[in-house]
């Protein structure tokens, strides 16, 4: 690290200062571009899926030829292409889109400005993070064109298919390596960072709510990724070397008896993969509660209510999620004392779940309520995240587990907390850290249009899932279970959820267009536009190269808002205690 | 602490706590970060040796090392050999402490030495492995033998890869900025430890057990 000496940001190559480049501000606009690039693309990838389920046995019209056939001949798909869609899908989402947008992209922006810092701990390893993720979602699109397509045994790649499966299985697992590297890489900065780097004052019970969250994903990433990676490493052991980690003795493939050795575990990748997987899912929200409590603090203008106990039950959150991964294999003939434990530790963590919504809930009462569109998007946060926590309950629960087992209710499920929850929280970030990130507002009124249609659409979608999944619909079906008889009475939800999902792309159109078209506005934003307390709001907008003017001190709370005796409604964490006020000590 | 400056005049960040500990925390970031990669590295390890675990319990026709020829003396040798190559790391790092540049080098240079043993000896046993027709698709006591050490070995020569570097051109930043380089060695050494720590795992697992 020889590069400590001064040098003028100015005096960069273009190639230095937006490409390769070690400012944590860059490389968050990087990761958030990339990652809102991949969501588009996962997104599609579901359309093309949703055509399927809606009209099997259909042709696409005008595109669907153009996949060529042996993927679409003729604007029909193939069954082996609707698995592809469906494993990519999945993967692109969490891996590419969700996480790298909440932790890559809010926290590598915000978290160095919430706690005041200048830079990351470990500039260098955020660009290497960086291009280990372009890296591997490049590896993830190229699979598609390998021999026999794109990976195609669903996002969890269960053995023995996926040992068995086309080359794409490979790239999947080469693509997931360079991920989990990326991740890992963030992991160690985030938290170096947040644990060397604050500010004067800022004590860690006067970080911003999204920084304790930011932290406590770190761990989860740290933790829970290394195990997929020898999970991935066992099943890479198994395609090139043709070792059996999970090929079980006595296999039969096509009617012909495997030649692996055998003695290995299907069971084993499971579990490998679960363990990282369920905390994975933590990932996936704990950033999107942390901007939705930065959103309803700011825009209801009062202190977040009960916020230690957010911060303890974030931190316990974090811990159990490592102790109830095999709660998503009750039908894996594990002891009943085994399902019994992960369904005791599933209903534990429920808890401190509900105790971070209520408090978000609470703290909306008495407050002075600003319907801004972050806003607008957090509040509808909290009840499809609500909607998604309790349809999970009874999957945790094993007996009513068997019934819902791969069905639509468990897409419905995790897509209620993942789509309408955490990206309408990612949705809230964008409106609410645009005019700090560009200097510029945006559209108030297509913020709006963005907003309400993608409501009702996201509904439109995920609702009608569970009502299928209730009666028994299985999921991964190619033609949607046209073939069973007890399916019958929902399949008609299919065109239902179809048409949603088509119509909640339309509805993104105002987002782009607001997003692009704002960027062509004259530099109008303040520096703290919302009258909001954190310290991201004491840099300049957008901040320079080292984010603040004048090292930021902290003098109290992160959410000041309303304080008695003052004549304004809100008491930055910057700013030193005004001249002594009579009233000032007795706090209400 | 710098004061208010003009927006022409912003100077490239300096990152604090690079070398000098924090007062608060007591530690330097790279000592931190240090640590919390050791941590996912156990998680990595922790993860294949559930793996081992499971396919063990779990097998009907289970074979021990010895079934297929694995030396315990030649794996014993590696044991040691690791184990002096760590005591040689900590004493490379002492000499900097004590200002023996000279010393550092000597010492730097036998842990290098001490790898590349290890290696020729994993060498000889996988060639021995290989020449009586064992694979890794062969049995899957061979499948979890070749991927355990073929990952500790990727391990070990990673950190010999970099510890090179701090003996050879690496070293040149003892004369510019001697506590960062300490630093440097010192980092090294940790990882050093822990792909000893694994071998010591892995000795009873597969040859021993």
């Amino acid at each position: 690290m020889s590069d400590h000496e001064p040098e003028h940001p100015a005096e960069l190559s273009f190639w230095r200062r937006y490409v390769f480049s070690t400012d944590h501000k860059v490389i968050g606009i990087q990761y958030s571009l990339t990652a809102l690039c991949f969501l588009f693309f996962g997104f599609c990838l579901v359309m093309l899926m949703r055509w399927q389920l809606a009209f099997p046995g259909r042709a696409l019209p005008v595109v669907g030829a153009l996949f060529g056939a042996d993927r679409m001949p003729d604007g029909y798909m193939l069954p082996e292409f609707y698995n592809q869609l469906g494993a990519m899908h999945g993967t692109i989402m969490v891996f590419l889109g969700v996480v790298p947008l909440a932790v890559g992209g809010f926290g590598n922006y915000l978290v160095p400005l919430q706690i005041g810092a200048p830079c990351m701990a470990f500039p260098r390893l955020s660009m290497l993070s960086y291009w280990c993720y372009f890296i591997g979602g490049a590896i993830m699109l190229g699979s598609f064109f390998a021999p026999g397509g794109a990976a195609q045994s669903g996002w969890t790649s269960y053995p023995p298919l996926s040992d068995l499966a086309p080359q794409g299985q490979t790239w999947w697992l080469l693509g997931l390596t360079a991920l989990i590297v990326s991740s890992l890489l963030g992991a160690i900065n985030f938290i170096t960072t947040i644990i060397q780097l604050r500010a004067p004052g800022m004590s860690f019970f006067r970080f911003p709510f999204f920084v304790w969250t930011q932290l406590v994903s770190s761990f989860l990433l740290l933790l829970a990724f290394p195990p997929l990676q020898a999970a991935a490493v066992f099943q890479l052991m198994d395609r090139w070397f043709k070792t059996s980690f999970f090929l079980p003795e006595g296999l039969i493939i096509g009617g012909q008896l495997s030649e692996a050795s055998g003695g290995g575990s299907p069971i084993l990748w499971q579990h490998l993969f679960w363990f990282l997987a369920h905390p994975e899912v933590y990932v996936l929200i704990l950033p999107a509660l942390g901007i939705v409590a930065e959103v309803i603090a700011n825009n209801s203008r009062r202190p977040i209510w009960g916020y230690r106990s957010m911060v303890f039950a974030l931190i316990f959150l974090g811990f159990m999620s490592f102790l109830v991964w095999a709660h998503h294999m009750f039908l894996t003939g594990m002891t009943s004392s085994m399902s019994a434990f992960f369904q005791t530790t599933t209903m534990i963590i429920s808890i401190p779940s509900v105790i971070i919504l209520t408090a978000l809930i609470l703290s909306l009462w008495g407050g002075s309520i600003r319907f801004t569109v972050p806003m607008l998007f957090a509040l509808a946060f909290l009840p499809m995240f609500g909607i998604g926590g309790l349809t999970g309950l009874p999957l945790g629960l094993a007996s009513s587990n068997i019934h819902l087992h791969d069905t639509y209710y468990v897409v419905g499920h995790f897509h209620y907390v993942v789509a309408p929850g955490t990206l309408f929280a990612l949705f809230a970030g964008v409106y609410f850290w645009y005019p700090k990130v560009t200097g510029r507002e945006m559209s108030t009124w297509l913020g709006k249009l963005h907003f309400w249609p993608s409501l009702i659409f996201m509904n439109g979608i995920f609702l009608p899932m569970l009502v299928q999944g209730l009666a028994g619909m299985q999921r991964r079906l190619y033609d949607g279970g046209e073939i069973y008889a007890h399916t019958q009475s929902v399949l008609h939800w299919h065109k239902v959820i179809s048409i949603s999902a088509w119509g909640l792309a339309i509805a993104q159109i105002p987002f782009i267009i607001n997003v692009f078209a704002s960027l062509r506005k004259p530099k109008t934003a303040s520096d703290n536009p919302w009258d909001a307390t954190t310290l991201e709001w004491a840099a300049p907008s957008p901040p320079p190269p080292g984010n603040f003017l004048q090292r930021p001190k902290v003098y109290r709370a992160a959410y000041e808002y309303s304080p008695p005796a003052h004549d304004k409604d809100f008491l930055p964490q910057f700013q030193p205690e005004p001249a002594a006020q009579p009233e000032a000590s007795t706090r209400l | 602490m710098p004061t208010a400056m003009p927006d022409a005049m912003i100077p490239r960040t300096v990152i604090p706590y690079t070398v000098e500990p924090r007062p608060d925390t007591g530690l330097s970031n790279v000592k931190i970060g240090v640590w919390l990669f050791l941590a996912s590295e156990v998680m990595l390890f922790g993860g294949l040796f559930a793996g081992y675990i499971i396919l063990r319990v779990g097998s009907t026709d289970w074979l021990p090392g010895s079934a297929f020829g694995l030396s315990v003396p030649l794996a014993f040798a590696n044991t040691l050999v690791l184990t002096i190559s760590s005591i040689t790391m900590v004493a490379a790092w002492i000499s900097l402490l004590r200002k023996r540049f000279s010393q550092y080098r000597r010492y730097m240079g036998s842990t290098l030495l001490c790898g590349l043993i290890f290696l020729v000896l994993t060498g000889f046993e996988f060639a021995g492995r290989l020449r009586q027709d064992q694979y890794p698709s062969t049995h899957i006591f061979l499948a979890l033998y070749f991927t355990l050490t073929a990952l500790h070995g990727l391990h070990l020569i990673a950190g010999m890869g970099y510890n090179a570097y701090l003996w050879g051109p690496g070293s040149r930043m003892w004369e510019t900025a001697p506590e960062q380089f300490t630093q440097r060695v010192e980092a090294s050494g940790l990882f050093w430890h822990l792909v000893a720590l694994v071998w010591i795992l892995l000795f009873p697992m597969l040859y021993l057990l």
